[in-house]
This record gives C-alpha cells, sequence and structure tokens, in this order.
C-alpha cells in the first residue's frame, strides 16, 4: 500500500512540475535572470506549492504514526551549519548553469531529453561521490 | 527589470504548485516521508539501503508524469540551452550540493519551508542567491 500511495505521489508531483512549466529549464532560468527579461511565475509555484504543504504538515505534525501506521519520519537536524550553506551555494550554482534541480530533470529524463540523461548521470555521480567522502570520513573516523 | 509578460504563467504556475503541495501532503500522510528528491534519490545510493522500496516507487511516479503527459497529448517541452559541459559539470554541482545541503528545491524550498524550518529557510535562501548570481555572471558578466 505504501509503495501505491508514494507512486502516486510522485507522479502528482511530476505532474505538478509539468503544469506549472518548471520542467523547463529556460522558464527556470528565466526566474534567475532579474537582469533580463524577467519571468516570475517560479514565485508563483513555489507559493502554491507551500499553501498546501502548510496544510498538509499543520495536520500531519501532531501524529506520530502515518496514516499507514508507520512511524513519521522527521528531519532530526535543525542547525545551521557551513555544511548547510556551502553544499546549498554549490547546488544553485549548478541550478543557474543549468536551470535543472532534481525533480525537474528526472521528469525531463522521462521525457526522453538526452541532455537531462546527462544531467542526471552527473548528479547521480556527484550523490556518489558524497557517499565515498562520507564513507571514508566514517572509516578513518573508525580506526 | 523588464517583466517577461508573454511566458508568464501566474494561474499555471500556481496550479502547478498547489498540485506539488498536495503530493507532498500525500506523501507525509500516507508514509510518513518528506518529498525531498534528493534525499529520495540519494537515499538509495549509500550503504545503508534501507527502505528502498517507497524511494524508488516515488521516482517511478515522477518519471511516469512525462510518459502520461505524453499519452495524454502534453508531452513537457524542456528548452536546454546550456552545452553539454555545461550539463554535465551543473548535474555533478547538484548531486554532491544537495547531498551536503541535506536538500533541494523540493526538500528545503517546499518542504521544509512549509515546516516552518529555519534550517531550511537559510537553505533554500543560499542556493537562491547562488542561482541569481550564477545565472547573473554567466548571461551578464561572461555572455554565455
Amino acid at each position: 500500500m505504501g509503495m501505491i500511495t508514494a507512486w502516486i505521489a510522485g507522479l502528482v508531483f511530476g505532474l505538478g512540475l509539468m503544469m506549472s512549466g518548471m520542467a523547463n529549464p529556460a522558464k527556470v532560468l528565466a526566474f534567475l535572470d532579474l537582469a533580463g527579461v524577467w519571468d516570475p511565475s517560479l514565485a508563483f509555484v513555489m507559493l502554491g506549492a507551500i499553501v498546501l504543504a502548510s496544510l498538509g504538515f499543520f495536520f500531519a505534525r501532531r501524529r506520530t504514526r502515518c496514516w499507514l501506521g508507520l512511524p513519521m519520519q522527521w528531519p532530526s537536524n535543525t542547525s545551521i551549519t557551513w555544511r548547510l550553506i556551502l553544499g546549498s551555494a554549490t547546488f544553485g550554482i549548478g541550478w543557474g548553469v543549468a536551470g535543472f534541480c532534481p525533480g525537474p530533470a528526472l521528469v525531463a529524463l522521462g521525457a526522453g531529453y538526452p541532455k537531462a540523461a546527462g544531467f542526471v548521470l552527473a548528479m547521480l555521480a556527484g550523490m556518489m561521490v558524497f557517499e565515498l567522502i562520507e564513507q571514508a570520513k566514517s572509516g578513518v573516523a573508525s580506526v | 527589470m523588464t517583466l517577461d509578460l508573454d511566458h508568464f504563467t501566474p494561474l499555471l504556475s500556481f496550479g502547478g504548485g498547489l498540485l506539488i503541495g498536495l503530493a507532498a501532503t500525500v506523501l507525509i500522510l500516507f508514509n510518513g516521508r518528506i518529498a525531498g528528491i534528493s534525499g529520495i534519490l540519494g537515499g538509495l545510493l549509500g550503504v545503508t539501503r534501507r527502505d528502498m522500496g517507497w524511494r524508488i516507487a516515488f521516482l517511478a511516479g515522477l518519471l511516469s508524469a512525462p510518459i502520461l503527459g505524453r499519452f495524454a497529448g502534453h508531452p513537457p517541452v524542456a528548452d536546454i540551452e546550456a552545452g553539454w559541459l555545461q550539463v554535465l559539470v551543473a548535474g555533478f554541482l547538484v548531486g554532491i550540493g544537495t547531498r551536503y545541503a541535506s536538500g533541494c528545491t523540493s526538500g528545503h524550498g517546499v518542504c521544509g519551508i512549509s515546516r516552518g524550518s529555519a534550517r531550511s529557510i537559510v537553505g533554500t535562501l543560499t542556493f537562491m542567491a547562488a542561482g541569481l548570481l550564477t545565472v547573473f555572471v554567466k548571461r551578464h558578466l561572461l555572455g554565455a
């Protein structure tokens, strides 16, 4: 059952990205280009998403278990660290270069764009490098 | 600043945003999970590969959306102006950056802000600022 609800959530998320125009990097870059001909659409996407998700999280917040009976998995880290800042800055640079963040890149991949496939493969490589660095660090720490 | 009124889609973008918020609501209420795409994807790559099922199902749903769109006669359009080298460098930076930040536009930008997380607000402001600055440098200083 959890697989079905997760699949539906992914599908609705992807349809939302498509409807909003955010699967198109040109539209994302048109938002990020304040000094050019500016398209404010991305702000309206964030507004719509936050309005609805705020309601969802308001109802979810007081629960200890989800509707399928599993424990709620809330993010436990609340600290503002250099890791957060530098990681976000690195992500933002990549976002500005190509106009893709992870969700839209996957949607464009599903639509069959070769460059989206290249972006996703490079993104997976970046994620693997993170895993390898973190594993190496924990390995050193445990010796 | 000039507004791009030819491409501005306030209603469609707000409506699409509502769908994204609905998806995040479905995932937290039914599965007890945050709809953060970099985290869902990255969780498949680590040593401790736990609860793979819902992650794969969510990503399969995300990839199904454009396929469904194609069958319905509305395939998503992606105009990718970046060249191949830029695309690959950008993908790598997005991959490693989102993992160190523990979130991207969905996990920090949508879910984190909706939860009122100060950490996610700082993360979102940081990647927004970096994105704005990068586009400014690329388009207006380097002219590429």
